[in-house]
């Protein structure tokens, strides 16, 4: 079954005459998601590799009845692109920008909170369900069909822990990058709830990273609410406290957001907590009897 | 980004904010000019205050309080050039290049005023507290009760009856509220106009005369909106930050200096920590933190290259790709190109995965050059650290 994306995603993207958005629409569409077409203020009504253009969010949705999103908008823009989105009333909006302004982020949350539209992201490699579709930027080729279900802050972390499951065998239900950005659509424990309701879901890797307390929030769930095995990993056990380390949200500062913290909640909850991230492909496959 | 003192005085004096008098000095004669006119214009005496991004600089001896010209001359000549180490500096110190000379205060209450976000609300959360002049977090591990704090609603922003309520647990007096409330006012606007991240008034005190001063403060900036902010991004004093990390920054390259003696270059955030964690792992140290980023070309990985190698500590390199976007054929062809160039001397462990692996390892095998491959993380990480034992 899968999650937030499969073959009744009917998918558009903002900011699709760009180099990303041209060159992320076609692997989408290559992938076997369902790309009805795109926006780009001021370019409606011409076609772009094949699929038609529209000047406003509103405007492609009811064209194209499309129920997903994904945005490639640059930084300054990207906030009123996830608000043009949600007032089209799409179900599903992933936003890939990096380096969108946290300010901008606080507004916006402050509408979507309200909204039926979900938002995955920013910062993020998108959402991927092996064998049916992708809205994102990951590479579709390192996945395999199957049952684990992977949430992660990082992206290239997030293929790291597909490849290691695929090279043992063992295929993904869905992976979902929730972005590294302090103010994120979708948290950790939401996207944990998503995958717990699954019932193709049959195994959980949660992987965090410094910054926040959204991995301890999770945890708690977990210890309530998850029957599944969950396998998770913290990045940044050796980071320096005050430094922001690449993404916006991985910083520790005043103490708090630190590895050690968060591996203790994971573990207290009963989650398979590995030390080393080239440990994720094994313990999964030792949770799940595949080993 | 972050500025100094009398830089985010400046900004906060521009929004209203009560700063005591005072002026930057850049060299010994600027700092008795200064001292001078403030003793001149009725001032009982003059701090002489360190400029530089760290904080703890009094306990570190670059805070001095001076009651005469003179006073404020020696100690304007002790601080100005030393190389002031305080918690926040590592042991090497940081050379002060300015001084900020203002008028003292008489010190009623040492209070404590903050604006941050508050990541899981997604608000921004202003505090207050009595105990001013100590670290926040300090008086958050010890007694989280003692500040106080109010939400802000994006959409109507920092209320006055917001400022009242905090004004009050600061126990101030009636006729203090009114300035409190301007006060703290020209605070939150001062941060949401210039994308704070982080804006401190510690300590903020009261005087004897019922004046409210920000006697300290410190306000960072969100890196992601200095597109929008022309002027303040001209507030950046390289001079306070790692040389390699500045290098770096002008390729756009997220690099940080670590203290380890292994090198690492990797693509993505969250991978470029998971390898600093694995070469711990596998008993060695990160030499640093180097994100290329998913979009990088051949001669941003020759600069990443360049940057990771003039750090003297470093005895091995370990490249870790992933390649999604960023094409391992890319970054193979940078590697060699850069390691001809600079001609390379400690050993360097690659490990690679992704698009085009194929013709990135022919690349560095026909490249003539002694690089070693490792089949998985985990071997690439203890090759590497074998690796850089051998050469120590």
């Amino acid at each position: 079954m899968a999650v937030l994306v499969d073959k009744n995603t009917r998918l558009i993207v903002q900011g699709i005459t760009g180099k990303e958005g041209t060159f992320h629409a076609k692997g989408c569409a290559e992938y076997g998601t369902t790309v009805v077409g795109g926006v780009t203020p001021g370019k409606g009504g011409t076609t772009h590799e094949g699929w038609p253009v529209f000047d406003t969010v509103a405007k492609a949705v009811e064209e194209t009845g499309a129920n997903a999103t994904v945005i490639f908008v640059p930084p300054p823009f990207a906030a009123d692109a996830i608000l043009e989105a949600n007032e089209a009333g799409l179900p599903l909006i992933i936003c890939i920008t990096e380096g969108i302004p946290v300010n901008d982020m606080v507004k916006v949350w402050s509408v979507l909170k309200h909204s039926k539209s979900r938002l995955i992201g920013p910062n993020c490699p998108g959402v991927i369900s092996p064998g049916k579709a992708k809205i994102g930027i990951m590479p579709g080729r390192i996945h395999k069909e199957g049952s684990v279900g992977i949430v992660s802050r990082s992206g290239t972390l997030t293929y790291e822990a597909v490849y290691q499951l695929t090279q043992r065998g063992i295929g993904q239900s869905t992976a979902i990058g929730i972005g590294g950005d302090p103010i994120i659509g979708t948290t950790h424990l939401e996207a944990l709830m998503l995958l717990n309701e699954d019932p193709e879901t049959e195994a959980i890797v949660l992987i965090g990273e410094i910054g926040g307390t959204a991995e301890e929030t999770a945890a708690h769930y977990v210890k309530k609410h998850v029957k599944k095995p969950v396998v998770g990993f913290i990045a940044g056990q050796t980071a320096p406290p005050g430094r922001r380390m690449g993404h916006a949200g991985a910083i520790i500062s005043g103490g708090q957001g630190t590895a050690a913290e968060k591996m203790k909640a994971l573990s207290e909850a009963g989650i398979h907590v590995v030390q080393s991230p080239a440990q994720i492909g094994e313990t999964v496959a030792k949770v799940i009897g595949k080993a | 980004m972050k500025i100094h003192e009398y830089q985010a005085k400046d900004i906060l004096a521009k929004y209203g904010v009560a700063i005591p008098r005072g002026e930057v000095a850049n060299t010994l004669d600027e700092a008795l000019e200064v001292a001078k006119q403030l003793f001149a214009e009725g001032a009982k005496g003059v701090v002489v205050k360190a400029q530089i991004h760290a904080g703890g600089r009094g306990k570190g001896g670059g805070v001095k309080v001076a009651k005469t010209v003179e006073e404020a001359e020696q100690y304007a000549k002790q601080i100005l050039g030393m190389q002031l180490v305080t918690h926040q500096t590592g042991p090497q110190g940081q050379k002060v290049q300015r001084l900020l000379i203002e008028e003292t205060a008489a010190i009623d209450r040492e209070l404590y005023l903050g604006i941050v976000l508050d990541r899981a609300a997604a608000k921004l959360v202003f505090m207050a507290s009595q105990a001013g002049g100590m670290e926040i977090e300090e008086v958050a591990a010890r007694d989280p009760k003692a500040i106080h704090k109010v939400y802000i609603e994006p959409s109507v922003g920092f209320q006055a009856y917001q400022a009242r309520e905090l004004a009050f647990a600061l126990g101030l007096k009636p006729t203090q509220i009114g300035d409190a409330v301007k006060f703290m006012m020209g605070l939150y606007k001062a941060y949401v106009d210039t994308d704070a991240s982080l804006l401190e008034i510690n300590p903020f005190i009261t005087t004897k005369d019922d004046e409210l001063f920000a006697l300290d403060c410190k306000i960072n900036f969100d890196d992601n909106a200095m597109f929008r902010h022309k002027d303040l991004r001209e507030l950046r004093d390289v001079a306070e930050e790692d040389p390699l990390e500045v290098e770096a920054s002008k390729y756009a390259l997220n690099y940080i200096k670590l203290d380890g003696n292994i090198a690492c270059m990797v693509n993505g955030a969250g991978l470029a920590m998971a390898t600093m964690d694995i070469i711990q792992y596998a008993g060695g140290m990160p030499a640093n933190f180097l994100d290329v980023g998913g979009g990088a070309n051949q001669q941003q990985i020759e600069h990443a290259f360049e940057i990771l190698l003039s750090d003297k500590n470093v005895q091995a390199v370990f490249i870790n790709i992933f390649g999604g976007i960023l094409r391992v054929d890319t970054l193979a062809q940078g590697v060699v190109q850069a390691a001809k160039n600079l001609k390379v001397k400690v050993p360097v462990v690659l490990r690679l995965e992704g698009t085009n692996v194929e013709e990135g390892r022919r690349i560095l095998q026909e490249s003539g050059l002694k690089f070693q491959v490792g089949a998985t993380m985990k071997e690439a990480a203890e090759l590497v650290v074998a690796a850089a034992k051998g050469a120590a």
